[in-house]
């Protein structure tokens, strides 16, 4: 391996002098270690894409298996019966969503609130701190958040649900059939293992998910706009509403967004507090719900190889809504004022 | 709220072909308050009269509160307890400073009110959620053969003296230590190709991997669960439980690498490359460097998440009680797979085993979590101090070479050595 002259390198070929207007050819020549990088590097990549392909194509050919088998109803079908040819993921989709959107709409004002509070309120000497603990929490392992919901929280909040129910059953998503709250023997076990309580699980693993995403994006806005705000005699609130709030629009939607990712595809915790049922259950206060993934962990282990394909059919929907929403979210902070430095 | 426009400023500034002037205050001998006279803004955080409105509304809300629940409505629990008290303070809050302040300063301060409170109810949560699992699980690890032991002599009758968590924490060890020795290269050296080799085809590896990070981790487990185990015939393992964690940290790590790798600055590049370094030496000289203490966060990062994931490992590894040190063999269980499993037994000798394995599982991650934050929370170039002695005695030893270089004469013309790697224009 003998280097280049220097020389001949630097040559310009008179060719180029002569016609001065055409640009000079460009081009590269690697030194072996260079190629064999590029090699390595792109082997890399083609073999993470490889995986990931093959995951996703994997799941779409088994659960195209079952779709293609039970036809238009794998959308309308509450049962679970692979076996027997009746299946469906109305029953688990609903319930899927419901929790998310119960824990979204818990977890939105948490985060919203605990972002301002940190990067508008809290004393200097405190943030870091602050921010510290949040982003402890976004880490603490699911399994933990369900043990909390399934023997402290569950305890906590039945009074608050059967509060709600009495004084609230007038809302159809609140009303509670079996619960007559005129009489005395009622029992509150009714309440337990519902959509609302699993949804307030996942709210608590989502809100610090959130909420760091949206401090971050908090911080950022520009200085001299919130000194103008404040010098043209607005509030601390209307400094935060009119600057602060339309600069991190986009980091506060695609921070709840990711956060409803999030809660979509929570297993553990869900598992661990609701008590599986089988039909759309719009009463969320109600004992039972379901979850997709919840189901997966249910029934996949006595599970023939059809019923396999079926729950591949469900996670792949599952894995579609959520993906939906990652890459709604992505765009949504790639779009916004806030985004665009990063 | 203290200017206002005199009405004739305001007529003169709307008439066509006029310049207007700037309206000052009292210029034209009427000031804005004409009865008050200017008194200094209060620029400090705290007020005295908010602390008194505060406390007073407290106290009137928990006094109502207690009275309503007395009276009215019949005791349903602390936490409606709270709530209520909650809604009656902020209201009381709203009455008392409406008393002597206008609407736009009511609404600052009830503001300011709400969201210190969102922030207290979220960390108290987390206390709450921490104190309550090492309260639970106390009972469980305070004992010695909790650390040493596994829970193969251990029946869900024994007293909490016999029997430990020994085994799940090997298997947590081993189960992580594997899907890192495959998920830290392979990561790594995706992010340098999507960042490094910006093309078409590094576009759809990263849209793809962005992707990937949606996919459920049950979802992960159910296709080690679907290959691994049923197509190819393999036995629930360590080693499947490892794969499966695998898929699911991969685009994780990738995803952040990837975004640290691209802030490095392109100048710190371009002078390497300037120097003649080749594009290999400068990714492993200049950029890897640059960029460490952020690629570490994201590996620690992506270790937590794998370490406290349980649904991956639900669906491969298998439970077991006793020690398992081969992954490739047998099931192996690990810390949140432990915890899901005792948890569900009825009896409260093993909830409590199971809580003091989540209580060991939290620290861990407790652990790595403050070990990235003290990784991470430096800039790139900022070194620790024993990097910055090493880099002192660097900088010294080329001082003592550049001393004891001969001076070249200076009719020789002196060309650098090229490495043999070298990129050449041509």
């Amino acid at each position: 391996m003998s280097g280049p002259n220097i020389l001949e390198a630097l040559d310009v070929s008179d060719g180029s002098r002569r016609q001065d207007d055409s640009p000079r050819q460009l081009s590269t020549v690697r030194g072996p270690s260079d190629t064999v990088f590029r090699v390595a590097a792109h082997g890399g990549g083609v073999l993470v894409l490889s995986i990931m392909t093959l995951v996703g194509l994997f799941l779409a050919v088994r659960g195209a298996e079952a779709i293609a088998s039970a036809g238009p109803s794998f959308l309308t079908e509450q049962d679970w019966e692979p076996n027997s040819g009746r299946f469906g993921i109305a029953a688990v989709l609903f319930g899927t969503v419901a929790i998310a959107l119960i824990a979204i709409v818990v977890a939105l004002p948490l985060a919203v609130g605990t972002a301002t509070y940190i990067s508008e309120y809290a004393p200097l000497g405190l943030r870091p701190l602050l921010v510290g603990i949040v982003d402890l929490m976004a880490a603490i392992p699911s399994v933990v958040y369900g043990l909390w919901g399934m023997f402290w929280l569950e305890g906590a909040i039945l009074p608050v649900a059967q509060w709600i129910s009495t004084y609230f059953g007038w809302i159809p998503i609140f009303n509670v059939p079996n619960f007559n709250p005129g009489d005395p023997l009622a029992t509150p076990t009714v309440f337990t293992a519902s959509a609302f309580l699993a949804g307030l699980v996942v709210a608590m693993m989502v809100a610090p998910v959130a909420a760091s995403i949206m401090r971050e994006v908090f911080a950022q806005a520009p200085i001299g706009e919130r000194e103008g705000a404040l010098a043209l005699g607005s509030t601390k609130w209307g400094m935060i509403r009119s600057v602060v709030y339309p600069f991190g629009m986009g980091g506060m939607i695609g921070g709840a967004m990711l956060g409803l990712g999030r809660a979509l595809g929570e297993t553990i915790a869900v598992y661990l507090v609701i008590s599986p049922v089988f039909v759309i259950q719009p009463h969320i206060l109600q004992t039972g719900s379901n979850s997709i993934s919840s189901l997966i962990a249910l029934r996949y282990g006595e599970a023939s190889p059809f019923e396999l394909s079926a729950l591949m059919a469900a996670g792949l929907v599952l894995f579609l809504i959520t993906m939906l929403v990652n890459f709604g979210a992505g765009i949504i902070i790639q779009r916004s004022r806030s985004g665009a430095a990063s | 709220m203290t200017i206002t426009d005199t009405p004739r400023t305001q007529r003169r500034a709307q008439r066509p072909g006029r310049i207007t002037r700037t309206a000052v205050p009292g210029r034209d001998g009427r000031s804005s308050h004409p009865t008050r006279p200017e008194t200094r803004r209060n620029l400090a955080r705290i007020r005295r009269d908010d602390v008194l409105r505060v406390v007073g509304a407290a106290a009137a809300a928990v006094a109502g509160t207690a009275w309503l629940f007395a009276q009215v409505f019949p005791f349903e629990g602390p936490l409606t307890f709270v709530v209520i008290a909650y809604l009656l303070f902020v209201g009381f809050f709203v009455v008392l400073i409406s008393f002597d302040d206008n609407r736009v300063t009511v609404i600052d301060r009830v503001a300011a009110v709400v969201m210190h409170s969102l922030a207290v109810v979220l960390i108290l949560a987390l206390a709450v959620v921490i104190v309550f699992t090492l309260g639970r699980g106390s009972e469980a690890f305070l004992n010695w053969n909790f650390w040493v032991q596994d829970l193969s002599l251990a029946g869900p009758l024994d007293p909490m003296t016999v029997g430990g968590m020994a085994h799940a924490a090997i298997g947590t060890l081993i189960m992580i230590s594997i899907s890192l020795a495959i998920a830290i290269p392979l990561g790594l050296l995706c992010a340098v190709f999507l960042a490094e080799f910006p093309s078409p085809f590094a576009r759809i590896v990263r849209t793809v991997v962005e992707a990937m990070t949606a996919l459920p981790s049950i979802v992960c487990g159910l296709f080690i669960y679907a290959t691994y185990i049923l197509l190819f015939g393999f036995d629930k393992s360590g080693f499947a439980a490892s794969l499966a964690i695998t898929i699911m940290i991969l685009p994780i790590i990738i995803r952040s690498a990837d975004v640290v790798l691209r802030l490095v600055p392109g100048t710190l590049k371009e002078a390497s490359l300037a120097l003649g370094t080749s594009q290999w030496r400068t990714i492993w000289h200049v950029v890897l460097p640059t960029s460490k203490s952020g690629l570490m966060t994201a590996i620690i990062l992506g270790t937590a998440r794998g370490i406290g994931e349980t649904s991956p490992v639900l669906l491969t590894a298998g439970y077991t009680t006793y020690y398992n040190l081969n992954p490739f063999s047998g099931p192996m269980v690990s810390l949140p797979f432990a915890t899901f499993t005792l948890v569900k037994s009825p009896e409260p000798s093993q909830i409590a085993r199971g809580f003091g394995a989540a209580a060991v599982l939290m620290v861990l991650v407790f652990v790595l979590f403050l070990v990235a934050r003290i990784i991470g929370g430096k800039g790139a170039g900022v070194l620790s101090p024993g990097g910055q002695a090493r880099a002192r005695a660097a900088s010294l030893r080329d001082a003592v070479r550049f001393d004891q270089r001969v001076p070249t004469t200076p009719d020789r013309l002196d060309l650098p050595a090229i490495p043999d790697d070298q990129e050449v224009p041509r």
